[in-house]
């Protein structure tokens, strides 16, 4: 454990102070990291969410020999079986995302409750919980996923559950983690001796002060969940089969990567800038966080 | 040790070991300056002590005679004269190999300033090492004869021992070890016994004087404690803001003091002797960047005329050796002794039904008993100090009393009536009836929530009143505690230290309690702000009608707050009684022990005498 | 008197490796639930619809398919300890010599990436702290930032885009290794899974090498270690450098273990004969046995390399050590 840095003229100062979770957001838009990130993800969110509605074609409607080269009628071509790649890229964002907030979502609220009330009880109950985590944490994600869809067979529910499930340790580390040395301090204490119940002292106390970090592990788990969904789909196990997938389709048009790359190249590039997207709006909310800190600490 | 060839024309030199003149210090890409016009001088053997407030600069200065510069600082002007050379004209590479050589420094957090991965011995070595050009095998020998000058054990097994498995006095002592190593000419001490029992901190500084005295070394002493500089320093500089106020020798600056400021800080230091009220000092000091043009002190100055605010005063002599940067420091000197406090009223700790008794309190932490069948009572209307260096159970006592600590066994009443182990099986009206103030105004204070909200929280838990009512019943707690009711819509971090602590007792006062109790809650604050909380307290007191335990480590400062004190001593009461009585003429070796080896003002003339208080002389191999 | 005990840091390994063993038999335990709760029946499934009752009787018997869920888990467990790991359905082999080539093949891969990824970690770190916020800094973090966002199929088919099919074609674009012939035999099949490994990882250790470093350099007792005049040098390499590798090797660990996961993916796209293609075909086949077989195993792997993680940053740390 890397002792504390800065000799502190004053005692007692250089402690981490918090941030308001609003101000956090509205100082980290002002990095160009935060701000392209999220032009990002914004467009790609409106292509997700609107796609559907403007695209030329039906997703699954046949208007050309498979793998052609970009034309008139399919900007981006057509793929392994003919259909039209372009309409496929506007309805194939939709699913993924969709998923991947709902189990984030749902692997956050149970690891940040896991992760709270372990580094609040440290005792047996932190150790059990902990081990609990450990045991889950033995799977890398795409495996649990992997396993679980071999089990049930590839539903939605199934996916959101596996990713959920192996969300939640890696959230309760960090939220356990960022708890443990807020728990130590005499506000919390103040609280106990006034008799307020624990569960309040855990969300009205505890809580707000360990947001920095959640966000930053949050954006980083979305941008992990976007990845593992696209990769079940890309592995073929998608709910779906025949329905667009930016995931399948990087999969099903591989194969004439030499003589039609669009049918991939485009669901990759869709990816990519999301998955880039997140992880630069969970940067720059670590590195404002820092700053935040950094500057506090030099008062 | 001979001056190190630099390659550099040595400067004209002169009789003084440092010679610095308008030495500023600044933020580095902006310039504001944070220290600036600083100008003394140390002679061979002589301790310069240097006291100042958190802000003060007087860190920076002191880093400064290594030619060094915190992240963000830098070195803008001025001149330090030192081994020969102008430090600020030589390269880094020059620089280095005076560091550690001819000027060395001993940090003030020994635990944080040795490498927790390395073995000692080695730390201790590689200042030798680097100032021979390489390994040699004298250093050995010369690392144990280093060892006993410090009074530490000079064998192989102790050196190999890491920094964590030492005593905080232990570590200090490597620290100055490796300072005195290679003989430096100068050496620049950073509050070396800041965070030290008191015990421990009267043998290091017998060490310090010692060395000093023994290799003729000349030291600049940094410190916020008057007390020990004035033991230690035969000259003293004071700063605020950023500059030196006052400048002239510890017998001339204590008896009387050219500059307010001084005048002020004199006055609020706890004494020993005569229970008086202490006096703070109103505002606070400004931070680089905001500093008023004209004097710095001017705001918070009850001297202050128009002129004093259109330019900085000059430093000027006022006597041989006595500078003052005031213009109407003769009117201060003209001033009466260092300004106290009237007596304080203590009104007789009469025969009051007991407030609270604590009656054979045994407490542990896991199977460690750490407190050992304790037993005292608190009268209503009455304050009661608990002393005791770290270790002796008084904070755990007190957390026992407010519930927070839950393994105890013993019967501790409140009113006549047995209180339950933990907070949490009490009713709400025991809880509402002890209030707790913690040390740390930092971590005492929800960061997430409003001053208001804080202070409104009782009011809510205990379902005393909401709405209006408590907003209005907020604005009176502020007043009280003399904050203004706009503090209400502030968040703690932007407050000061001293501020935090008010808020903090406007909270434990807000719903009405019997029985305060404050754990060392001025223990993490500057000496005047310490005075005006200290002040506050001692007010709200006595106009309350409260019960107080007052826990602290500071002895003196038990004359300015409580009626009766009681001493602990490992876990253990070893005496009890009237406040005046047990200071002043203490029945048990233990207090007498603590009184002696507390530096304060009035004995510090003694201790200079000497060269070693009798009870502050360390013989090798004892623990620090 | 020397307060570090050997005895204290074996102890330490043992209880440790005892914990694992534990977690080890928890996940068996829902590994094994987990397989149970397939509806359908296995028998059926190998034999096919035109097997007869009796046949399909034997078979279960064969399986154990008729005996408690109890006794199945525990012939399996046993099985599992005595290295016999049952019988792939889709290949009706033991499972052992469809999976043992293979894992060679992982090994080897996983091996390769290691050691050219965590060393140059390391050092991208560290000459990022030091040369902090300067160009190196600058470029190598927001490069870093954007791979690391990426999930690793994604960069291997733009690698393949970029390298094997579309932009240029200098490397093969699948990598399948040849019964009876190692990875040594063909290492330009390895280089694409490779890089993709690399890019996988090295983001993450590099960041943690550079904050860590960053910390280290701005602790008290590296400014301590220059005002005693030590040369830059010295500082940086005695002082500095032990202790900011010890948060890294949790990370490293971390993601090797993440990498035992990763391959399944990269394995998939390159063809690479390996066990992460093996368990993406044996999920998508039903075959049980070899799902139980690689999840029990690649489990394993990571709870070791846990252990070593927490072994090294004791050895690194000697606070923790003297309080074993």
């Amino acid at each position: 454990m890397i002792p504390a840095a800065g000799i502190s003229a004053s005692p007692a100062d250089a402690q981490v102070r918090p941030v308001r979770a609003s101000s956090l957001m509205r100082r980290s838009l002002r990095l160009w990291r935060t701000r392209i990130g999220l032009i990002l993800v914004g467009a790609l969110v409106l292509l997700a969410i609107i796609g559907p509605f403007v695209a030329p074609h039906g997703q699954s409607a046949f208007i050309g020999p498979p793998f052609s080269n970009p034309s008139g009628k399919a900007p981006l071509g057509t793929d392994h079986i003919g259909q039209d790649v372009l309409s496929r890229l506007l309805n194939g964002g939709g699913s993924i995302l969709l998923t991947a907030i709902i189990a984030t979502a749902a692997g956050l609220i149970a690891g940040t409750v896991i992760g709270m009330a372990a580094a609040y009880a440290r005792n047996a109950l932190d150790d059990v919980l902990m081990r609990g985590m450990d045991v889950i944490m033995a799977f890398p994600q795409v495996m649990l996923a992997l396993v679980a869809v071999a089990v049930v067979g590839p539903h939605n529910w199934v996916i959101v559950l596996a990713i959920a499930l192996t969300t939640a340790p890696r959230i309760a580390r960090v939220a356990r983690g960022a708890a443990l040395p807020v728990v130590e301090r005499d506000f919390i204490a103040c609280s106990e001796a006034m008799g307020v119940p624990r569960w309040r002292i855990l969300f009205v106390d505890l809580f707000p002060n360990i947001l920095g970090p959640l966000m930053v592990e949050a954006s980083l788990r979305l941008t992990y969940s976007i990845g593992v969904i696209a990769a079940l789909a890309f592995l073929g196990l998608a709910p779906n089969p025949g329905a667009a997938n930016w995931g399948t389709m990087i999969q099903e048009n591989r194969i004439a990567l030499a003589v039609q790359p669009w049918g991939a190249a485009a669901p990759i590039i869709a990816i990519a800038l999301l998955t880039m997207g997140t992880g630069l709006i969970g940067d720059g909310i670590a590195r404002t966080a820092a700053g935040i800190d950094r500057a506090r600490g030099a008062e | 040790m001979t001056v190190p060839e630099l390659d550099v024309q040595p400067s004209e030199p002169s009789g003084a070991a440092v010679t610095v003149q308008d030495l500023t210090v600044a933020v580095s890409p902006s310039g504001t300056p944070v220290v600036s016009d600083i100008s003394f001088e140390i002679a061979r053997g002589e301790i310069l002590g240097v006291v100042g407030e958190s802000g003060s600069g007087k860190t920076t200065v002191g880093l400064a005679l290594l030619g060094h510069a915190r992240r963000g600082l830098r070195i803008a002007s001025g001149s330090i004269h030192l081994a020969g050379h102008d430090l600020l004209a030589l390269s880094e590479d020059q620089l280095r190999r005076l560091r550690g050589g001819a000027v060395s420094y001993v940090p003030q957090d020994p635990a944080s300033s040795l490498n927790p991965a390395l073995r000692v011995g080695l730390q201790l070595r590689e200042v030798l090492e680097a100032h021979s050009g390489g390994r040699d095998a004298g250093h050995a020998e010369r690392v144990a004869e280093m060892m006993r000058e410090v009074a530490l054990p000079d064998d192989r097994a102790f050196l190999r021992r890491y920094p964590h498995e030492l005593s905080g006095g232990q570590q200090q002592r490597i620290g100055l070890a490796m300072a005195f190593a290679n003989r430096p000419r100068v050496i620049v001490l950073d509050e070396p016994t800041t965070g030290l029992d008191v015990t421990t901190q009267a043998h290091v500084l017998s060490t310090i004087r010692e060395l000093a005295r023994l290799h003729n070394v000349a030291a600049l002493y940094v410190s916020h404690d008057l007390a020990v500089v004035a033991g230690l320093a035969r000259r003293v500089a004071v700063m605020y803001a950023g500059q030196v106020v006052e400048i002239g020798t510890a017998d001339e600056l204590f008896a009387a003091a050219g500059h307010p400021y001084t005048r002020r800080l004199i006055g609020a230091i706890p004494r020993l002797t005569g229970g008086r009220s202490l006096l703070g000092i109103p505002g606070r000091a400004a931070s680089p960047g905001s500093r008023p043009p004209g004097c710095s002190f001017a705001p918070r100055c009850a001297l202050r005329i128009d002129e004093c605010e259109e330019a900085v005063p000059p430093l000027r002599a006022v006597a041989a050796d006595h500078l003052v940067r005031c213009i109407r420091a003769e009117l201060v000197l003209g001033q009466e002794q260092s300004r106290v406090g009237d007596p304080i009223e203590m009104p007789a700790a009469g025969a009051d039904a007991a407030a609270l008794s604590l009656e054979d309190v045994v407490a542990s932490y896991g199977r460690q008993e750490v407190v050992h069948s304790v037993s005292l009572g608190l009268t209503a209307h009455e304050c009661l100090a608990l002393v005791g260096e770290s270790g002796s159970g008084k904070t755990t006592i007190a957390r026992a009393i407010a519930g927070l600590h839950h393994n105890w066994t013993g019967t501790i009443m409140l009113g006549g009536v047995p209180l339950e182990t933990s907070a949490r099986h009490r009713s709400a009206d025991v809880r509402r009836r002890i209030q707790y103030i913690f040390q740390n105004p930092y971590g005492s204070l929800n960061p997430r929530r409003t001053v208001g909200q804080i202070i409104e929280q009782p009011l809510h838990v205990f379902g005393l009143t909401d709405g209006r009512e408590a907003g209005q019943r907020v604005a009176e707690m502020l007043e009280r505690v003399s904050l203004t009711a706009a503090y209400a819509a502030r968040y703690p971090d932007q407050l000061s230290g001293g501020e935090r602590q008010r808020v903090a007792i406007a909270r434990a006062l807000v719903c009405d309690p019997a029985v305060l109790i404050c754990d060392e809650v001025t223990s993490a604050l500057d000496v005047s702000v310490q005075a005006a909380i200290v002040e506050l307290l001692g007010n709200l007191q006595r106009d309350l009608g409260l019960s107080m335990l007052f826990i602290t480590h500071n002895l003196p400062l038990v004359r300015s707050i409580a009626q009766r004190v009681a001493v602990l001593h490992n876990g253990e009461l070893t005496e009890i009684g009237e406040a005046a009585q047990v200071l002043e003429t203490p029945g048990q070796p233990y207090t007498r022990q603590l009184i002696a080896d507390t530096p304060s003002l009035e004995t510090a003339k003694a201790d200079l005498g000497l060269g070693d208080s009798p009870a502050g002389a360390a013989r090798p191999g004892e623990l620090a | 008197m020397n307060r570090f005990r050997s005895g204290g840091l074996t102890g330490f390994m043992l209880r440790r490796l005892l914990l694992g063993l534990i977690v080890l038999l928890m996940v068996s335990l829902v590994v094994f639930a987990a397989t149970q709760a397939l509806p359908g029946d296995p028998a059926r499934a190998i034999l096919g619809r035109a097997a007869t009752p009796q046949s399909l009787a034997a078979l279960r018997r064969h399986l154990h398919l008729n005996q408690p869920v109890i006794q199945q888990y525990l012939t399996w467990i046993s099985g599992l300890l005595r290295g016999n790991l049952g019988m792939s359905i889709a290949a009706q082999q033991p499972v052992t010599t469809v999976l043992g080539p293979r894992l060679v093949n992982s090994s080897v891969l996983v091996a390769v990436s290691a050691v050219a990824s965590i060393p140059l970690s390391i050092a991208i770190g560290s000459w990022a702290a030091l040369k902090r916020e300067k160009i190196f800094d600058t470029l190598s973090t927001n490069l870093l930032l954007a791979l690391a966002a990426l999930p690793e199929f994604v960069v291997a088919v733009i690698l393949v885009i970029l390298l094997a099919t579309t932009v240029s074609q200098v490397l093969p674009a699948v990598s399948e290794i040849p019964p009876g012939s190692g990875p040594w035999d063909h290492p330009s099949a390895l280089v694409l899974p490779v890089l993709t490994l690399v890019i996988a990882v090295a983001p993450y250790v590099s960041r943690i090498m550079r904050a860590s470093m960053i910390e280290v350099l701005e602790s008290d007792y590296v400014e301590m270690a220059r005002l005693k005049g030590l040369p830059e040098r010295t500082v940086m390499i005695r002082h500095a450098l032990p202790n900011a590798l010890g948060p890294v090797f949790q990370v490293i660990a971390l993601n090797l273990a993440y990498l035992a996961g990763g391959i399944v993916v990269v394995e998939y796209v390159f063809n690479y004969t390996g066990i992460g293609s093996a368990l993406q075909e044996a999920v998508v086949n039903h075959d049980l046995p070899v799902v139980q077989a690689l999840a029990m195993l690649i489990a394993a792997v990571y709870i070791l390399l846990n252990l070593l993680a927490d072994v090294a940053t004791i050895l690194v740390t000697p606070r923790l050590r003297t309080r074993l």
